[in-house]
């Protein structure tokens, strides 16, 4: 029985990860930029909800939808005026545009806020849990997953079902062919931006209650976020739920074992993922 | 422009690299009898561009040559320094000969990590080599014997008589610990003058001269004949092999180590990206111009904190948006001085039908 | 008749490669003109450079008397001109149906061409609206590639060798479409290889040949020996 708890929780902590890496999946999904700032971008939405919270005393999740037309500002404008110049053939340049963001990111919010870990206050709720089949389940990790699940439902519908999708899609398999549709690659580029900061901010807000955080801890975030996209494969939002989901389940069955393997675990999982399906467990099928 | 493709193997030496070669020499002259007339803080600072030098000569090969971005040869650096304390503490090694067993422990590992990353493309490489470092720092941080996560010391025993020291004592007429850092000095710039003259000579050869041919694009480079696969492999082992003897004779230096400072991200890589972009990636000439601003920008500016860091961030953004080949680009597109003459690029474009952004300005000296 | 797309003395490289030279092209308000010659002669650059692939002096092209050379693609389609690009080029994550809807994306003007029309024009392409649009046959997909140009109700058509790798019923049976395409007020300046094709449809004929136009007129007043000379050189 301790074993399904395990498990469970480990599903429940999937979520968080899916949280993490959908923003990824989506930008690197349309247009092949990988952000290595994504982490520390995460941790600046869980700055602004804190402040938010601290100076209005809104509820947490106001809080996020109050930030979330920010951080879609921010990513739009970041993408708009610094990443479109960088894109191309050439793979360097966003690397390290993205990693200097990152470091630049990491200090600004160690000056802002300083190195003491920080947590956003979501009262009750944090502690409270319900029992389903004799099982103990936290309200927050449900909650976490819950959202993990709309967020991914909702950019399917997103890519699938409207206008803007299809300028998505059109625009990820062909740029050149996709201006003659009249669709302004720059643009469409901006929105997924912006669009991948207000799942970032979801991320954020749920990161923000869960556990403590400080601005040195963007990085690992993005690794747990890089480990979900690649197990999932490329491209497949579902497939990035499911990459969650096993590094969450690898992570509380190493700690089960022994505290210190936590987070090695979910690692080797990620790199026994990619030694025996190197292209991940749901590729898509054009790329 | 167009035919310079069929000439790029015949470049030769330039007549500013003729005179280089004679100031380089001057210099390192002048470099190795540095102790006798330098301060010990002088020294030390010395080494720290040195071995800075070395990890930013080795990154630059990889991502400016090899076309391999990698975010974690923090690996290479602590899994060398590891080795280096492992077999002095454990096996009694003396710690200046170690520092060829940290090179080796590099490349050991450097052949998983490889079999790993080159399934992960582009830019996912990048992160890839940076979750196999955090791995085995992970790893190290369960090896007790040399002091699991919190770390250890080198033992005196092997610090005070160590291979050397007693000559440079009785030569200046120094303590033990002064002997130490101008040893450790003399090493630097042993490694740091086979580091450039090594990845010059690599750069020259006809399979160097690939190089640029597989960063650019591999479809091309295989239709002139480069096993852009063979390619990778060499430049990332011979990268993490350099790149571990810098770690052991940094960590030689430093006697004291834990996981988190040898693997350090920040340390070992993020500040040699900035050294290479700063000063030009893709050239020689390049990480020598960033380690010397670097440095002056840290002399000056370390104090500030996260000021610092965040402003080596703002310069290597700026850098990377308006002149992405670095200081020394502007420079030698200016003057059109070249100090290492090594072809980089299959001239004339690539001509990759469709795009509107095509055609990248090929460099001046063409 | 006025000049409702013109180029004046354009020209376009890639990279150190010059492909244009000084090209002089005029299409009236509902003129169709065909643009033949052989592989290589420069026709798609041409192309490129009127719907804003390549980039130019704002006067190297003028439409509806504005210079709009150095416009992206994504503006001088929401002006009007659409592009069937050669080879088709179909957004292989998208159906059939929503490769024409996206057709409109950049200009949603109203008139004669929607979903439906494009249907009647091409029954075929109902039946298969929600196959991936690679999973057709070639001249399935064509049709694809001209309704999605259609759905924007575009006021110059440009199509680039629509023929290409086509069987001759299936060109024949593309070709019935132009009628109904030019009935429904587009200009058309339609590339071709085949220059029997392009003979029948246009009102006037370029020849192109490295890069320069070395021939022009309506069809019925050009000598085949001339396009001959046109089209492969003189000393062929
Ligand atoms: N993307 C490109 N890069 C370099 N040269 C090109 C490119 N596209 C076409 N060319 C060259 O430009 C010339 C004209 O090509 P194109 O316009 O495609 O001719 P056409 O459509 O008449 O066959 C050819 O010599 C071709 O090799
Ligand atoms: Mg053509």
């Amino acid at each position: 029985m301790i074993w399904v708890d395990t498990i469970i929780q480990g599903i429940l902590l999937g979520g968080l990860y899916a949280l993490f890496a959908a923003g990824l999946s989506l930008v690197f999904g349309i247009m092949r930029l990988v952000n290595l700032a994504h982490g520390d971008l995460i941790v600046l939405g869980a700055y602004l909800i804190l402040l938010l919270v601290t100076l209005t005393g809104l509820s947490p999740f106001v809080a996020a939808a109050v930030a979330m037309p920010f951080m879609f500002a921010l990513g739009f404008g970041l993408q708009k005026f610094m990443l479109n110049r960088v894109l191309g053939d050439d793979i360097l340049p966003p690397l390290l545009v993205t990693f200097g963001l990152s470091v630049v990111l990491q200090n600004a919010l160690l000056e802002g806020f300083s190195a003491d870990s920080q947590r956003i206050q979501a009262g009750p709720l944090s502690t409270a849990s319900i029992q389903v089949a004799g099982l103990n389940l936290g309200v927050m990790p449900l909650m976490t997953f819950g959202s993990a699940l709309v967020v991914i439902i909702g950019l399917n519908q997103l890519f699938y079902r409207t206008s803007l999708g299809r300028a998505f899609r059109a625009t990820s398999d062909d740029p050149t062919t996709a201006s003659l549709m009249g669709i302004k690659p720059a643009g469409i580029f901006a929105k997924a931006t912006g669009i991948a900061m207000i799942i970032v901010t979801i991320a954020a807000l749920y990161l923000g209650m869960r556990s403590n955080f400080d601005p040195s801890i963007g990085p690992a975030r993005l690794i747990y976020a890089f480990e979900a996209v690649i197990i999932g494969g490329l491209g497949s939002l579902w497939g990035t739920l499911a990459g969650g989901v096993i590094i969450g389940v690898a992570q509380t069955v190493g700690a089960a074992i022994n505290p210190e393997w936590q987070i090695l675990a979910g690692h080797l999982a990620f790199l026994i993922v990619l030694l025996v399906r190197p292209r991940g467990l749901f590729p898509r099928a054009v790329d | 422009m167009t035919n310079a493709k069929l000439d790029y193997s015949v470049q030769t030496r330039t007549r500013a690299s003729s005179i280089s070669a004679i100031v380089a020499l001057l210099l390192v002259l002048v470099a190795v009898a540095l102790p006798a007339f330098a301060s010990r803080s002088l020294i030390q600072d010395m080494f720290f561009i040195l071995t800075m030098l070395v990890l930013a000569q080795f990154w630059n090969l990889l991502a400016g040559y090899g076309g391999l971005v990698s975010v974690g040869q923090q690996a290479f650096v602590g899994i060398g320094a590891y080795a280096m304390f492992g077999v002095v503490i454990l096996m009694g090694f003396d710690p200046v000969p170690s520092i060829l067993i940290a090179g080796v422990a590099a490349l050991l590992l450097a052949i998983p990590t490889a079999f790993f990353a080159f399934r992960l493309q582009g830019a996912y490489f990048a992160i890839g080599t940076w979750v196999i470092a955090e791995v085995v720092r992970l790893l190290v941080a369960q090896w007790k014997a040399v002091g699991g996560g919190t770390g250890t010391s080198l033992p005196r025993s092997a610090t005070g008589d160590m291979w050397f020291t007693g000559a440079i004592e009785t030569l200046f007429g120094v303590r033990n610990a002064a002997a130490r850092d101008i040893l450790a000095y003399w090493l630097a710039v042993l490694l740091a003058v086979a580091t450039i003259a090594g990845i010059y000579w690599l750069l020259r050869t006809k399979r160097g001269l690939g190089l640029a041919a597989v960063r650019d694009n591999i479809e091309a480079a295989k239709s002139v004949g480069v096993d852009a696969v063979r390619m990778k492999w060499t430049v990332f082992l011979v990268s993490a092999f350099g790149t571990g003897l810098a770690g052991g004779l940094i960590y030689m230096q430093k006697a004291r180590i834990s996981p988190d400072a040898a693997f350090s991200l920040q340390d070992w890589t993020a500040y040699v990206i900035f050294i290479v972009v700063i000063g030009g990636i893709g050239t020689i000439e390049g990480p020598i111009l960033g380690v010397l601003v670097f440095f002056i920008l840290q002399s000056l500016l370390a104090d500030f904190g996260s000021w610092y860091l965040m402003a080596l961030g703002v310069i290597g953004i700026t850098i990377m948006l308006f002149a992405p080949r670095g200081l020394w680009g502007l420079f030698s597109d200016r003057t059109g001085i070249e100090l290492f003459p090594v072809r980089r690029r299959l001239t004339g474009g690539r001509l990759t039908g469709g795009h509107v952004t095509d055609t990248l300005p090929s460099s001046k000296e063409e | 008749m006025t000049a409702l797309l013109e180029t004046r003395d354009l020209t376009a490289r890639y990279g150190d490669f010059q492909a244009l030279f000084g090209v002089d092209l005029t299409l009236g308000e509902g003129e169709t003109v065909a643009i033949i010659g052989a592989n290589g002669a420069g026709k798609t650059t041409l192309m490129r450079s009127l719907s804003g692939v390549l980039r130019n002096g704002p006067d190297s092209i003028r439409f509806d008397g504005r210079g709009i050379g150095d416009l992206p693609a994504d503006e001088v389609m929401a002006m009007g001109i659409a592009m069937v690009p050669e080879g088709r080029k179909l957004f292989p994550s998208l159906s059939v149906e929503e490769n024409l809807q996206i057709g409109a994306y950049g200009r949603n003007t109203g008139g004669y061409w929607s979903l439906d029309t494009v249907y009647d024009l091409f029954p075929v392409l109902k039946e298969r609206r929600s196959n991936p649009g690679t999973a057709l046959s070639g001249g399935q997909q064509q049709m694809v590639a001209i309704g999605r140009a259609l759905m924007s109700n575009p006021r110059v058509l440009l199509c680039d060798e629509i023929s290409l790798g086509l069987a001759p019923v299936i060109i024949k049976d593309i070709y019935k479409a132009v009628p109904k395409i030019r009935a429904s007020g587009a200009s058309m300046i339609v590339v071709e290889q085949d220059i029997g094709q392009a003979m029948a449809v246009a009102d006037r004929v370029y020849c192109m040949m490295e890069g320069r136009i070395t021939l022009s007129g309506s069809p019925d007043a050009l000598s085949r020996e001339a396009i001959h000379n046109a089209y492969f050189g003189a000393a062929a």
